[in-house]
C-alpha cells in the first residue's frame, strides 16, 4: 500500500483530499460528517462580516441526460455569526486532531479588519488560512473577493497585511476571472503568501428557462452572474494550474488544486500538473461525502500500480510535458486505424471527418452495416475520429513519422521547408 | 373436453391482454433511453426499416424535448408509425440492426421511443402536415388497411381527394382485425385511423366490398386512378380429412372475432392445436392460452431454423406455456359426433432445400396423434383469388402482379401490400402504400 498521507505547508492530513471552502464546510455538523467519512481536511467556508443570502442559490448545466456537468452558485460567504463559526471550528479541531483545518477568510478591506479576524481564527487552533480573493459574485460589488484577486496591487497589499500577523500558514486562493492567473500569483508570492490555491469559480450564466425567459438561478424573476464550477471547469483549471506550476516565481510555493475534481483520476491529474493536494466541492454536493472512499482507494491502487510510494513521487511529473507550440515536433505524425473487428459501424467517425475534418475515411456501403476505413494519405492525425468513436480502442492512432529528426516550427521556417499545397 | 367461452374473470382477461410493449412511464425514462442512442450516421436501424424512418433523428428530437418534431420525423416516413411501434417485429428490423447488438449491449428501445412520440401526437391530435391546395384529382382506394391508408395520406398531402372503400365496418385492416389484442387495442386502431384521416381529403366508405357492392369498372369511370390495397383473405385450407368438423377454425377469423366481440364471448377449447409458426400462428396460440385454454400445442412441419416468426415471438408463446411440436404436418382431424377429438400428424424430417431456400419437410411415414378439441389453422393466408382473376388483373396464384411502378396490367390501377406480396408486416404495407401513391402522383402528372 502506498502512503497517501499529505503534508501541505507542514499541515498534515491522512490523504490529499480536502473539502473546498463552500456550503459543505459551512458548519460543524457537515464538517464532522465529512471527517467521519474520511476526508483529509476542510477549508471552512469563508468568514468575514456577516452577510445575508438569497433564494434560490444554485443552478446547473446538464448534458445528454447527465445531471450537473457544470454547477453555478450565487451564495455569498458564511451568513452565520462569526462567534458561532469560531466556536465550532475549535470543536472540530479538537474532535479530529489528525485532519487539516483551514479557514477561509474575506475581511473588510482594511488592515485592522484583517488583523482582528486572523487573530480570532488562530485562537481556534486551526492549522492554516486561505484568503478568498476569488468569489466572483456579491462580494465583488463591495470591493472584496474577485475584485481583490483581479488586481495584483490590491492583492499584494492585502497579503502584506495578513502576513504581518499570521502565525499559521497562509494560502492565497486565486480567481480565474482574469486573462492570466500569473500576475496576481506572482504578486502575492512576493508579498509573502506561503501557498496558492486555484481556481475559484468562473463567472457564468448557466441557462435560461425557455418558458419564463428568466436565466438561472431565478431569484424572484431576476438572476445574476454566478460562479461556475464542477466537471465542466476542470480543463480550464488544469490550464491555469499549469501556468502557476511553470512560472519560476509562483512555482516556488505549494499549490492546492481546485476545479471540477470529482474522482481520484481528476485528483491525480491536478497533482501531476503540480498540485500538492486537491480540494473538492461540487462532486460532494452532488453525491455526498461518501465519494471519498473511492478517491482514497483509487489513488492508492493507481500509485501501487505505478510504483509510487508517496505523493511526492508523482506531484508535478507532467508539468514539463506541457511546452510551447513552436517547440512541438513537426515530423511526429500519426494516422488513425480502425479495428474492423471492434467496429460497430455507427459511422460517427466517418461523418465527423467527412463534414468537419479531412475526408480521410472511406465509406463502403452495406446493408445494414457500412464499412469504414482510413485513407492513410489523407489522415492528418487530428484524433477527431478516435474521440467520437463510442468503442474503446476501436480507433487507434499509429505513429508514422514524417522523418527521423526532431524538427520544430522555428527550425522548419529557418530551413524554408515546404508548407501544405492543398 | 369442451369448447366454451367465458372461462376467466374480467380481471383475468384484462391482465392476460394487457399491453405487451408498454409505453415509457414518463418523460425522464424516455429521455434517458433517447440519450443512449449513438446517433449513427447512415444508421443501420433506418436501413432496416421498410419505411426508412430517420430513427436517429427522431430519437435525438426526443432528447431535446422536441416531441412534435420527433412525431413529424416518424410520420413523414410512416403514417402508421404509432401502430408500427406496437406491432412491428422490431427484433428483426430496426432494433435487430442497432449497433449496440454488436457490443453485446441491449439495443435502443426504438419501438418504445417511437411509441412515446407518436402516441403523444395522437392524444394531442397534433396536425403535423399541411395539405397542398386541392388539384381536382380523385383517387379511389380499395381497402382501409395499412397500404390503403398510407397511400391515401400521401395523396391527401399532395392535394388529391382520396376515397377509400372498405368492406368492414372499421378501418385499419389487419391492424384492426388480425393482430393480437395485447399488441393493439381496438380503440387504438380506431384512433389511429381517425388521426390519419384528420388531415382532410380522405373519405372512408365502409361496408363496400369489391366484387359485391362495388365494381372496378365503376371506380374506373369515376376516378382518375385506383389503388388496390385489398389484402389477403382467409387462412390456407389444410386440405385434409375432418377439416369441416366443429372445432376447426381459421386463425384470422378467430383473431378477428376476439377483437370484434370481446374476450369473454370467444369460445375456446381445453386442448387446442395451432397449425403454423408465423406471426399469426403465434398470435392465435398465445391468445388461445390467454383466453383460458388448458393446453395449446403449436404444430410446424419444419424446424425452428425455418420458422417464419421471430425468436422473440416464439418466446412469447413459450412463456405463455404453449407447447411446440417441430416437424409435424397435419394428416387428419378426427371427431366424434361431428366435433373435433384428435389431430393426427405426419412426422416429418428435413430434406433438400426448396425454392424458398429452406430445407423442405419430407414425410417419414410415422404419425403422432394429439387429443384436442380445437384446431386453429394458421398456415398462411390465401389471396382473394376469385376476385383478382375475375377483375382481369395479372396475378400469380391470386397475388396481384405489379411492375416496379406499383402499376397493375390495367391502366390507372395500382396495387400494393398483402394483396401483392401475399402477406408481410404492417410496415411493409405502409411502404407499399407510399410507393403506390408516388406512382399515382407521377401517373397523374402531379410530381
Amino acid at each position: 500500500m502506498a502512503d497517501i498521507s499529505s503534508s501541505f505547508l507542514g499541515i498534515k492530513s491522512p490523504n490529499p483530499f480536502w473539502l473546498a471552502s463552500a456550503p459543505p464546510t459551512d458548519k460543524k455538523y457537515n464538517v464532522l460528517r465529512a471527517f467521519e467519512a474520511g476526508w483529509g481536511g476542510v477549508v471552512w467556508k469563508t468568514l468575514g462580516s456577516q452577510v445575508k443570502n438569497v433564494s434560490s442559490r444554485y443552478s446547473a448545466v446538464d448534458y445528454n441526460g447527465s445531471r450537473v456537468m457544470g454547477f453555478n452558485n450565487i451564495e455569498l460567504i458564511s451568513d452565520r455569526p462569526l462567534e458561532i463559526n469560531l466556536k465550532e471550528i475549535a470543536e472540530c479541531v479538537k474532535l479530529f486532531p489528525d485532519r487539516a483545518m483551514i479557514v477561509s477568510l474575506m475581511a473588510d478591506n482594511d488592515r485592522n479588519s484583517w488583523h482582528e479576524l486572523i487573530k480570532k481564527v488562530e485562537d481556534t487552533g486551526a492549522h492554516g488560512l486561505e484568503l478568498n480573493f476569488g468569489c466572483p459574485h456579491g462580494m465583488t460589488e463591495r470591493g472584496m473577493g474577485a475584485t481583490v484577486g483581479q488586481d495584483p496591487e490590491i492583492a499584494c497589499m492585502v497579503v502584506e497585511w495578513v502576513m504581518e500577523v499570521a502565525k499559521i500558514p497562509v494560502i492565497t486562493k486565486l480567481t480565474p476571472n482574469v486573462h492570466s492567473v500569473v500576475p496576481t500569483g506572482r504578486s502575492v508570492v512576493k508579498a509573502g503568501t506561503n501557498g496558492l490555491s486555484l481556481i475559484n469559480t468562473i463567472q457564468s450564466v448557466t441557462g435560461i428557462d425557455l418558458d419564463t425567459f428568466v436565466p438561472n438561478p431565478n431569484v424572484g424573476g431576476k438572476s445574476v452572474f454566478g460562479g461556475y464550477c464542477g466537471p465542466a471547469v476542470k480543463p480550464i483549471a488544469l490550464k491555469m494550474l499549469t501556468t502557476i506550476a511553470q512560472d519560476e516565481l509562483t512555482r516556488t510555493v505549494p499549490i492546492s488544486g481546485i476545479g471540477g475534481i470529482s474522482t481520484w483520476r481528476d485528483a491525480v491529474e491536478f497533482m501531476l500538473l503540480g498540485a500538492g493536494n486537491v480540494q473538492v466541492c461540487t462532486a460532494a454536493m452532488k453525491h455526498g461525502f461518501r465519494i471519498i472512499d473511492d478517491m482514497i482507494e483509487g489513488l492508492n491502487n493507481w500509485m501501487d500500480e505505478k510504483g509510487f510510494k508517496k505523493l511526492d513521487d508523482f506531484i508535478g511529473k507532467s508539468v514539463p510535458s506541457i511546452t510551447h507550440w513552436e517547440d512541438l515536433d513537426i515530423n511526429y505524425h500519426i494516422i488513425a486505424k480502425i479495428n474492423q473487428d471492434k467496429c460497430i459501424h455507427c459511422g460517427l467517425c466517418y461523418i465527423a471527418c467527412e463534414d468537419t475534418s479531412h475526408q480521410s475515411i472511406r465509406l463502403d456501403y452495406g446493408k445494414p452495416y457500412n464499412t469504414y476505413s482510413v485513407i492513410d494519405e489523407e489522415c492528418v492525425g487530428c484524433n477527431l475520429c478516435k474521440l467520437v468513436c463510442p468503442v474503446d480502442d476501436c480507433i487507434t492512432m499509429e505513429v508514422h513519422r514524417k522523418g527521423d529528426e526532431y524538427i520544430n516550427w522555428k527550425e522548419w521556417q529557418k530551413r524554408g521547408l515546404p508548407l501544405n499545397d492543398h | 373436453m369442451a369448447i366454451t367461452n367465458n372461462r376467466l374473470t374480467k380481471e383475468q382477461y384484462e391482465q392476460n391482454f394487457s399491453d405487451i410493449r408498454p409505453p415509457f412511464e414518463n418523460k425522464t425514462a424516455a429521455v434517458v433511453e433517447a440519450n443512449r442512442c449513438l446517433f449513427c450516421y447512415d444508421a443501420p436501424c433506418t436501413k432496416s426499416c421498410p419505411t426508412s424512418i430517420n430513427i436517429p433523428k427522431f430519437i435525438k428530437q426526443i432528447s431535446t424535448d422536441n416531441v412534435k418534431g420527433s412525431a413529424h420525423t416518424i410520420f413523414i416516413s410512416n403514417i402508421m408509425g404509432a401502430g408500427c411501434s406496437k406491432v412491428c417485429p422490431v427484433e428483426k428490423l430496426c432494433e435487430g440492426a442497432c449497433v449496440y447488438n454488436l457490443l453485446e449491449e441491449e439495443p435502443i428501445q426504438i419501438a418504445r421511443l417511437q411509441q412515446y412520440s407518436t402516441m403523444k401526437a395522437l392524444q394531442e391530435n397534433w396536425q403535423l402536415f399541411e395539405r397542398k391546395p386541392a388539384n381536382g384529382k380523385k383517387v379511389a382506394i380499395v381497402g382501409a388497411g395499412p397500404a390503403g391508408l398510407s397511400c391515401a395520406h400521401v395523396l391527401a398531402r399532395e392535394g388529391v381527394e382520396a376515397t377509400i372503400y372498405e368492406k368492414e365496418e372499421k378501418g385499419g385492416g389487419l391492424m384492426t382485425y388480425g393482430i393480437a389484442a395485447y399488441k393493439v387495442t381496438p380503440q387504438f386502431c380506431e384512433d389511429e385511423v381517425n388521426y390519419i384521416t384528420s388531415i382532410g381529403g380522405i373519405e372512408i366508405k365502409y361496408n363496400q366490398e369489391l366484387g359485391k357492392n362495388l365494381s372496378l369498372s365503376d371506380l374506373q369511370q369515376n376516378y382518375d386512378a385506383i389503388y388496390l390495397g385489398i389484402g389477403v383473405g382467409v387462412a390456407r385450407q389444410l386440405d385434409i380429412p375432418g377439416e369441416d368438423l366443429l372445432g376447426v377454425v381459421d386463425a384470422i377469423k378467430f383473431i378477428y372475432e376476439l377483437r370484434d366481440k370481446g374476450y369473454s364471448a370467444i369460445p375456446i377449447g381445453d386442448k387446442v392445436a395451432v397449425i403454423g409458426m408465423g406471426m399469426t400462428a403465434i398470435d392465435a396460440a398465445t391468445q388461445a392460452k390467454r383466453l383460458g385454454a388448458k393446453e395449446v400445442t403449436m404444430i410446424y412441419r419444419r424446424t425452428q431454423e425455418e420458422m417464419p416468426c421471430t425468436e422473440y415471438e416464439l418466446n412469447i408463446a413459450k412463456l405463455d406455456g404453449c407447447e411446440i411440436i417441430w416437424l409435424a404436418a397435419p394428416k387428419e382431424v378426427k371427431g366424434v359426433n361431428g366435433k373435433v377429438t384428435q389431430l393426427v400428424c405426419h412426422v416429418m424430417k428435413l430434406g433438400e432445400p426448396d425454392i424458398s431456400g429452406r430445407r423442405s419437410p419430407v414425410d417419414t411415414g410415422e404419425t403422432i396423434t394429439l387429443d384436442v378439441d380445437m384446431v386453429i389453422k394458421a398456415a398462411g393466408q390465401v389471396p382473394f383469388e376469385d376476385l383478382v382473376k375475375g377483375s382481369s388483373l395479372d396475378n400469380k396464384n391470386g397475388k396481384i402482379v405489379i411492375d416496379n411502378n406499383s402499376a397493375t396490367n390495367i391502366q390507372g390501377v395500382f396495387a400494393g401490400g398483402d394483396a401483392v406480396n401475399g402477406g408481410k408486416e404492417v410496415v411493409d404495407a405502409v411502404q407499399a402504400g407510399k410507393d403506390g401513391a408516388a406512382a399515382i402522383l407521377r401517373y397523374l402528372k402531379l410530381f
